[in-house]
């Protein structure tokens, strides 16, 4: 039997149980709300969300693989794509484009005109280093960690601090090859 | 036989259905399948006649380049293997008249990632304990013989 040809964002997102839209966003935003009143900073507050999206990042990416059956991306251009068009479609329902190549490959960034975390949110003055939606490049760290690559992942622009449209930048920082985890003796 | 390993060669999983045979303690098999699976994936990967670029033998490569082996067969069983781009490896000893199981181990990841990866008390790295999941596996599996 021929391998199963790798299935669009679409297909999938349409055959997987989705949650309601309004509920997710809420969700979300009552985890970012306690997270401010717990822990107050800032910056602290950022870097839980990215912890948290890196251990999503992580189940994240077999759920991924499972579902998609993307075959092994050959270099970081097709994995920044495979991402951008399947992955946010399957688990967002929206897709983003991919942009801004640098000279060497190793960097792009993903922009995303709609985001369905940011629904009816608005940013506080009290509030303005917050990166709302932290949780996205922890997620996509986390991932990309899983099948040998490490990468940043940083937000250029957010809506809600002002900006046009939602743009993440994803850097290559190097591929990790598999190693023997024995050592050789035993 | 079933055997699930991660990338860093944890066993995550080892189901036997029928196995009359037992020649090593259960950390010594474990550890030469995982030795044997990552020798061939490198064996056949330097050995490819299609691929243009080569590394020489004993370079680690990146989970999934170069090509990836699907099976072998002996006189007295088959093994069949898969990996995900995310380095779990699904290994399942069967007896030698076995089609392509190619189909069926997809299936299983897709069961392990419903069951053992969106299950929040489970943390990546540790061996599976999951019911659940355990019996889903037999029947899938006992179905397929």
């Amino acid at each position: 039997m021929p391998p199963a040809a790798p299935r669009s964002g679409d297909a999938i997102f349409a055959n997987v149980e989705r949650v309601n839209a309004e509920l997710f966003t809420l969700t979300y935003g009552a985890i970012v709300r306690q997270l401010l009143t717990d822990l107050e900073e800032v910056e602290e507050v950022n870097k839980q969300l990215d912890q948290m999206g890196y251990n999503i990042g992580i189940r994240l990416i077999d759920e991924f693989l499972a579902k998609s059956n993307v075959s092994r991306c050959v270099d970081f251009k097709e994995t920044a794509e495979a991402i951008a068009k399947v992955g946010f479609k399957m688990f967002l329902g929206v897709t983003a484009s991919v942009t801004n190549w640098d000279a060497d490959g190793t960097s792009c960034s993903l922009v995303l005109e709609d985001n369905p975390l940011v629904d009816f949110v608005e940013l506080p003055d009290t509030c303005q280093g917050l990166y709302y939606c932290n949780i996205l490049s922890g997620v996509v760290r986390g991932a990309l960690e899983m099948v040998s690559m490490k990468t940043e992942v940083t937000w250029i622009r957010d809506m809600l601090r002002g900006d046009d449209a939602y743009e993440l930048q994803v850097k290559l920082l190097k591929q990790v090859p598999e190693e023997y985890p024995y050592k050789d003796d035993e | 036989m079933m055997y699930v390993f991660n990338r860093n060669g944890v066993c995550l999983l080892y189901r036997e259905w029928n196995r009359p045979l037992r020649t090593l303690n259960a950390q010594q098999d474990h550890k030469l399948m995982f030795g044997l699976l990552f020798s061939l994936k490198s064996l056949t990967a330097k050995m490819d006649p299609t691929n243009a670029e080569k590394g020489n033998l004993g370079v680690p490569q990146l989970p999934g380049q170069g090509c990836s082996f699907h099976s072998f067969r002996t006189n007295t069983y088959k093994l069949s293997f898969m990996e995900s781009s995310s380095g779990i490896k699904i290994i399942l000893v069967t007896h030698p008249g076995t089609g392509d199981l190619l189909e069926s181990l997809k299936y299983i990841y897709n069961l392990y990632v419903e069951y053992v990866v969106k299950n929040p008390l489970y943390s990546p790295g540790t061996p599976i304990r999951s019911e659940l999941f355990d019996k889903t596996l037999d029947q899938y599996v006992r179905g397929l013989g």
